[in-house]
This record gives C-alpha cells, sequence and structure tokens, in this order.
C-alpha cells in the first residue's frame, strides 16, 4: 500500500486514515533521530526545495533537518535573497525551479491558496508550509503526534484552541485533524478574532475558563502583533488579562492537562512564561515531533511504503 | 441605404407587449415596420424563422479599457465581443487612464467608437475628478460631449457629502449616478465574500453588509436631494431590500444585476480551488444574497440585467488569488446564461429577460433604443434558443479570457446583432 495523496495542500482534504498512516509513520521514523548516526538513504538521490516567502524558524529548519536525515538533496531559498525582491512572480519562480527538475517543493506564504496554485501549474509535488490564514498541515500533525504521544489516542479527547483564530491557520488544520481522528474541539478568543461561520464547525467560547475546564490539552496561538493593526483588540494588557493562560486559569484546569503552542510565543500576552515553562507544557516535545512528522511527510509523498517506516 | 427585411421571424418586443411571428422592416437605420406579412419588393430578405427577434441588447456596465489599458481590451476588441454576444450598445465605465472625467477624453471615446467600435459606445464619465472621491467633474461638458451618466465605478465614493452634492449637481443634466456601493472600511484586503466559505480558504472576506450600507446611504441620500441613483451590480440580499424600500417611498433609485451574481455564489471560490476566474468586486456572495437578487429581479426591484464585464490580461490573473486582479469577462457569456440558467430554468420568461436586457437598462439610463416600435434606431438582437455550445473562453472576441463559466454547455446563443440596420455580428450559419 502506497500513500494516496500526491500533494499536502491541508489536512480537510485528508480522511482518518490518511491521517493515521501519517501519524503512524512519524511514530516508526522518530526512533532515527535517537540513533547516534541519525542518517538513512530513504531518499536518497531525491530533490526537496523548501520555498519560505515568510519568516519561518521552527518550521523551515525542522523540513531542513528532516531532509537531511533520510537523504534527500535538499535547498532552500528564502525571499530576502532571492529574485523575489526583484519583482519575480511566484509563478515565475516555481517555473524556473521545475525547471531543474526537484521531485517536491515545500512552500510557505502569504497568500493562502498558493500551495493550490503552485499544484495547479507545475508537475513537482507540493508540500503545504502554511499558506495565509488557510492552513499549516504539518503542524497540526506534529501536535497531534504529541498528544497520541501523550495520551494514547486522539479520540475522545477535549481540545480546547484559544487565541487568535481569525488569522490561524494552526487553528484551521488543527479543527480539521482533530475533528476527523473524533476529538471534541472549542474555540475560544476575543469575539473580534473569532471568524464568521466557524460554529459550523465546533463550538465557540469568549471566556477562557470555559474553554479550558475539563480541556484534555490548551492549544494556545500566537497573536499576531503584526497583523494586529485593525483594531482587534484594546491593548496587550487587556487582552492577557482576559484571554492570556495564567497559572491561576492552569490552577483550574483538568491535573494532567497539556499545553501546547505552536510558538513563536509572546511571552506574557497569549501565555504566561510560567506556564509556558511549566509542568504541563509540551511546547519542546512539539518541536521534536516536528522533525518526526516532516519526514514522514517526505517519506510517503516521495513514494515510501508505511509498512517499510515500521 | 437598402431596406433590409427580416422574415418570419419570433418577434418580442416587451415595450409594447408583443410576442408574436412577424415581419421587421429596417430602412435607412431605423424601423419602418412590425407587421404580418410586410412586402418584400425592393428589399433585401433575412429568413429568421424558427428564431427571436429582439430589441438590441443594451449593457451598461462595461470596462472597455481604452485609453490606457489597451494590453487588456479596446473599443474595437470589447465591442466585437459586445457584438458578439448579442449587445448594440455598451456603456463604457470611466475607470480608463487617465480616468475619463473631461470632455477630452470623452470625446476621444466617442470619436474611436464611431471609428472602430462594431456598437454602439456610450461613455459614463467619472462622479469625481480622477475618481479620487473629491472634487466633483465637470458633469456639464462631459453631458455635452456625449456622456450618458457618471459614476467612480471600482472606487467608491466615500464621503457622503460629496455623493450628495453629485446627486444634486447632476440634476440639470439628466445624468444619473451609477455608484459601485461599498463601505470601504469594512472590506480593506478582501479578496471574496465574507462568510464560512472565506473561513474555510483563510481569505480575507467583506462582509455583505458593507454593500447594504453604502447602498442605504445612498437611497437615502437620493431621497434627501431628489437625485436619480443607480445602484450597479447588486449582490446582497440586504441591498436589494434597502432599494425596494426605496422605489416603495418614492425615492428615484434603479439598480442592475450581474449574471455571475444570479448565478453563482462563493462556493465557486471553493470548489474551484482558488481559481482567480471567481475574484471580482462586488464578490460572489452566499446562497441567499443570490437568491435575494434573483427575487429582485422577478419583482422589478432590480431594473436590468448588466455585465460588469471587467477583462484583464494573463498576467493580472495568472498569480495567487490575493494577487489576482478583480474581474472577469461577461459580455459573449451573459445572454447564453440567462436564456440557459434563468429562461430555461423558468425564473424568467423569454419576454421579461428581453426586456431586462433591452428595454431596461434603456430606460434607466434613457437611452435611445430598448423597442421595436417604428421610427427607433434599427437595433436588433436575434437568437437561437436551440443552439447549444459549450463556452470556451479561447473563442471570445474579447481579450479578456477570465471567467468562472468556462466550459458550461449553454442551450439558446444569440446568432445575429444589427446596430442602425447594419450587421455588426452574424453567427446564423455556424
Amino acid at each position: 500500500m502506497s500513500f494516496s495523496h500526491r500533494h499536502l495542500l491541508g489536512i480537510e482534504p485528508l480522511d482518518p486514515g490518511d491521517i493515521q498512516t501519517l501519524l503512524d509513520t512519524a511514530d516508526g521514523l522518530k526512533e532515527i533521530l535517537a540513533r547516534p548516526i541519525k542518517k538513512v538513504p530513504a531518499l536518497r538521490g531525491k530533490t526537496v526545495i523548501n520555498l519560505f516567502y515568510e519568516a519561518s524558524t521552527r518550521t523551515r529548519s525542522s523540513f531542513e533537518v528532516a531532509e537531511r536525515v533520510l537523504s534527500a538533496d535538499s535547498l532552500s531559498i528564502t525571499t530576502a535573497a532571492s529574485s523575489v525582491t526583484k519583482g519575480e512572480t511566484l509563478l515565475d519562480t516555481a517555473k524556473n525551479l521545475e525547471a531543474m527538475n526537484p521531485d517536491m517543493v515545500i512552500i510557505r506564504h502569504a497568500a493562502s491558496g498558493a500551495p493550490h496554485f503552485l499544484a495547479r501549474h507545475c508537475r513537482f509535488a507540493v508540500v503545504n508550509a502554511g499558506d495565509g490564514a488557510h492552513e499549516h498541515p504539518t503542524q497540526a500533525l506534529l501536535d497531534a503526534l504529541t498528544l497520541r504521544q501523550r495520551r494514547g489516542r486522539l479520540k475522545g479527547l477535549r481540545v480546547a484552541i484559544v487565541g487568535d483564530i481569525l488569522h490561524s491557520r494552526v487553528a484551521r488544520s488543527n479543527l480539521w485533524l482533530l475533528s476527523k481522528m473524533g476529538a471534541q474541539v472549542v474555540l475560544c478568543g476575543p469575539p473580534t478574532l473569532i471568524p464568521p461561520g466557524i460554529e459550523g464547525l465546533a463550538p465557540v467560547t469568549y471566556r477562557i475558563e470555559e474553554a479550558i475546564e475539563g480541556a484534555d490539552a490548551i492549544m494556545m496561538l500566537r497573536i499576531q502583533l503584526e497583523r494586529m493593526t485593525g483594531g482587534f483588540f484594546p491593548t496587550t494588557r487587556e487582552y492577557h488579562r482576559r484571554f492570556g493562560l495564567t497559572a491561576e486559569r492552569v490552577a483550574r484546569a483538568k491535573k494532567d492537562v497539556l499545553i501546547l503552542h505552536p510558538g513563536p510565543l509572546n511571552r506574557g500576552v497569549e501565555i504566561a512564561s510560567e506556564v509556558a515553562d511549566g509542568p504541563y507544557s509540551v511546547i519542546l516535545d512539539q518541536v521534536t515531533n516536528g522533525v518526526a512528522v516532516r519526514m514522514a511527510v517526505l517519506y510517503l509523498l516521495l513514494g515510501g511504503s508505511p509498512e517499510a517506516a515500521s | 441605404m437598402s431596406r433590409l427585411l427580416l422574415r418570419g421571424g419570433r418577434v418580442i418586443d416587451p415595450a409594447r407587449g408583443i410576442d408574436a411571428n412577424l415581419d421587421v422592416l429596417v430602412n435607412d437605420g431605423q424601423i419602418e415596420d412590425v407587421a404580418s406579412r410586410v412586402s418584400t419588393r425592393g428589399a433585401q430578405v433575412l429568413d429568421l424563422k424558427g428564431l427571436v427577434v429582439c430589441p438590441g441588447f443594451i449593457d451598461i456596465h462595461t470596462h472597455l479599457r481604452e485609453p490606457g489599458r489597451e494590453d487588456k481590451e479596446t473599443i474595437a476588441t470589447g465591442t466585437r465581443a459586445a457584438a458578439a454576444g448579442g449587445f448594440s450598445a455598451v456603456c463604457a465605465m470611466p475607470n480608463t487612464q487617465p480616468v475619463n472625467d473631461n470632455e477630452g477624453i470623452t470625446r476621444f471615446i466617442v470619436d474611436k467608437a464611431r471609428a472602430e467600435g462594431a456598437v454602439r459606445v456610450y461613455p459614463i464619465g467619472a462622479t469625481t475628478r480622477g475618481s479620487l472621491g473629491e472634487e466633483l467633474s465637470e458633469y456639464g461638458d462631459l453631458s455635452e460631449a456625449g456622456c450618458v451618466a457618471v459614476s467612480d465605478d471600482g472606487r467608491p465614493v466615500g464621503s457622503a457629502r460629496v455623493m450628495r452634492r453629485a446627486l444634486e449637481y447632476a440634476k440639470p443634466f439628466g445624468l444619473v449616478v451609477i455608484e459601485h456601493c461599498e463601505e470601504g472600511t469594512l472590506s480593506e484586503k478582501a479578496s471574496m465574500n465574507e462568510g464560512a466559505v472565506s473561513t474555510h480558504l483563510g481569505l480575507r472576506g467583506a462582509p455583505a453588509m458593507g454593500e447594504a450600507i453604502a447602498v442605504e446611504r445612498a437611497v437615502l441620500l437620493a431621497e434627501l436631494t431628489g437625485g436619480r441613483l443607480h445602484v450597479a451590480h447588486i449582490s446582497a440580499a440586504a441591498s436589494v431590500d434597502a432599494v425596494r424600500r426605496g422605489k416603495a417611498r418614492g425615492v428615484r433609485v434603479t439598480a442592475e444585476a450581474t449574471p455571475h451574481h444570479l448565478l453563482l455564489t462563493d462556493e465557486a471560490v471553493r470548489e474551484s480551488g482558488y481559481d482567480t476566474s471567481t475574484k471580482m468586486n462586488p464578490p460572489l456572495r452566499a446562497e441567499a444574497d443570490r437568491a435575494a437578487v434573483v427575487s429582485g429581479l422577478r419583482d422589478g426591484t432590480i431594473d436590468c440585467i448588466a455585465t460588469d464585464h471587467a477583462p484583464h490580461t494573463v498576467d493580472d490573473k495568472k498569480v495567487e488569488f490575493d494577487a489576482a486582479a478583480f474581474g472577469i469577462v461577461g459580455l459573449e457569456t451573459a445572454v447564453p446564461l440567462c436564456l440557459d440558467r434563468l429562461v430555461g430554468e423558468e425564473i424568467l420568461d423569454l419576454s421579461q429577460l428581453v426586456s431586462l436586457l433591452s428595454t431596461g437598462p434603456a430606460r434607466v439610463l434613457g437611452l435611445p433604443g430598448g423597442t421595436l416600435a417604428p421610427g427607433s434606431p434599427a437595433d436588433v438582437s436575434v437568437l437561437d434558443l436551440g443552439r447549444k455550445r459549450q463556452v470556451d473562453p479561447a473563442r471570445f472576441q474579447s481579450k479578456g479570457r477570465h471567467t468562472p463559466f468556462a466550459g458550461w454547455v449553454l442551450k439558446g446563443w444569440p446568432v445575429l446583432t444589427l446596430v442602425g440596420g447594419r450587421v455588426a455580428w452574424d453567427d446564423l450559419r455556424s
């Protein structure tokens, strides 16, 4: 059996079986990262290009590590040092890269749908590393892998996603993934940061206390201060007081609650430092799992069989 | 000019309540007679048995792009597209480069259209200088040079004071103020309708209420001033309601709807996978809005169908959705879409549709035509209700190729367009 998708454009087009396969494969491949010699020849001779139009620390380095561990030949293009600054269009850039015959392009872009645009016009496989406010599928997969490792399952878990849902591709991908896998999601944020129609996909509350009550996990979203020009809330101070995850609020949550955050953190805004660095935080586990999940994505999309990875 | 007899067609002239098999005699660019069995002596005869003969269709919302953006469209190609689509006249929006805000540009358009145009072109002048929303253009000169209305289409007038002055000042010149109604602070950086679909796709949305707020304001200002307002490309349920209530109070307001807002919803953006041929302004709305626009068309709240034909180059559209230009072409698909999807599905009867494409737009802007009454200009659209064809952008006369209707198989196409008795488009035998 092989993985039936050519691209990973989002979580939404996947079915639960696909997600299961990706997570199982990541679990199988994760062991390689603990070896003294962290390299296998699985993708030898495959070329992967990381095309990043937005700043990224975690996601890009995580993809790069995954590519190296699997022996793919890879290069990373960041727009600040490329012809994009000379006004080259996305399609021209992609067509030039295509002419070099890569097997896969991993793209992060501020425009929702940019990966779909590449997939429609180019021959290579496309992986979405975050497009606008649309999806960030590998983030949702690494969050799910983290939850599954800690709780042994996803089905039946109650997960609160708190913060700027409106601008968040992480929230959308997680919402799709958790719903498809039978977890219960509750969304929370100020009404100005809750997008229209989302209540058709998951219940929404404006009170963080209500969201985290009985939750098995709390996913805090980053307040994207660079996008906060629209007057969505009065001050970061008030945001922290009304919607931030503080130690007092965590104290009233389930005793073994897991706290996730996709990074980078705004300490003292959406999350208090004592919580981010505290005993319930699995934020650094997420990062490690990020490499495993990206190894699984590369491996499955470039033709590896799920059985061989376990 | 010689006499031309259109023989044996089903003549539909809603302005005079005619729907019958009749002959139409054209003489010297005018309709001379409409009757059963007109004498053929001395006339060239066109046998139109089995076809429908209507007053020439008028599109009051076209972007011809010339002067300035001849890479997108020219007066020659845009009017050829109009003729091919069954339109014998178009009204040209002023957002050219430079903006048509003075009589010099208006005269250029009029002269160029006379020399190269396949159909009649009625220029629309800018409501404000440069369409910047600050100072009024010279309506007297614009009107004298040939403008039939003013509009800042695409750049909604932001200031209520300026809008009020435009509605007032236009009165002595008989100019209609056509407004693209949009509350700009609610639609900044939006690329589609706001709703469940924009949430799903992660695209920034413009709420339907942003249009309705601007429609309400414009209707109230028309009421205040007694000015003559026309609402362009109405797309939201609450906007239709605002126009309906305004008309009931006696406000001098009319409205138009486009085929795409009548037939598609924002689901098309999702289903097409971010295809930029689904990006236009106003955006495709939710189903409740679409249904309300259809109801408004049926009950007379909406006075005519207009295309908002907005051609762009491939480079303007073959980019990320956020970066793509707003607008799609419409002249060559409007009539077959309406015949197949509105008349074919019994939402409108044929006579109603003909009225919304001819009599309706002529009345909105006070244009000649819109009827086949003797003495009218011999502008005629002939339809073949049985012809079935696929929408193929490669065959468009327009330079623009972007349409969400590519590949649709439609039944009922325009086959012959006459302008002042001359054949502007003949597709009778294809």
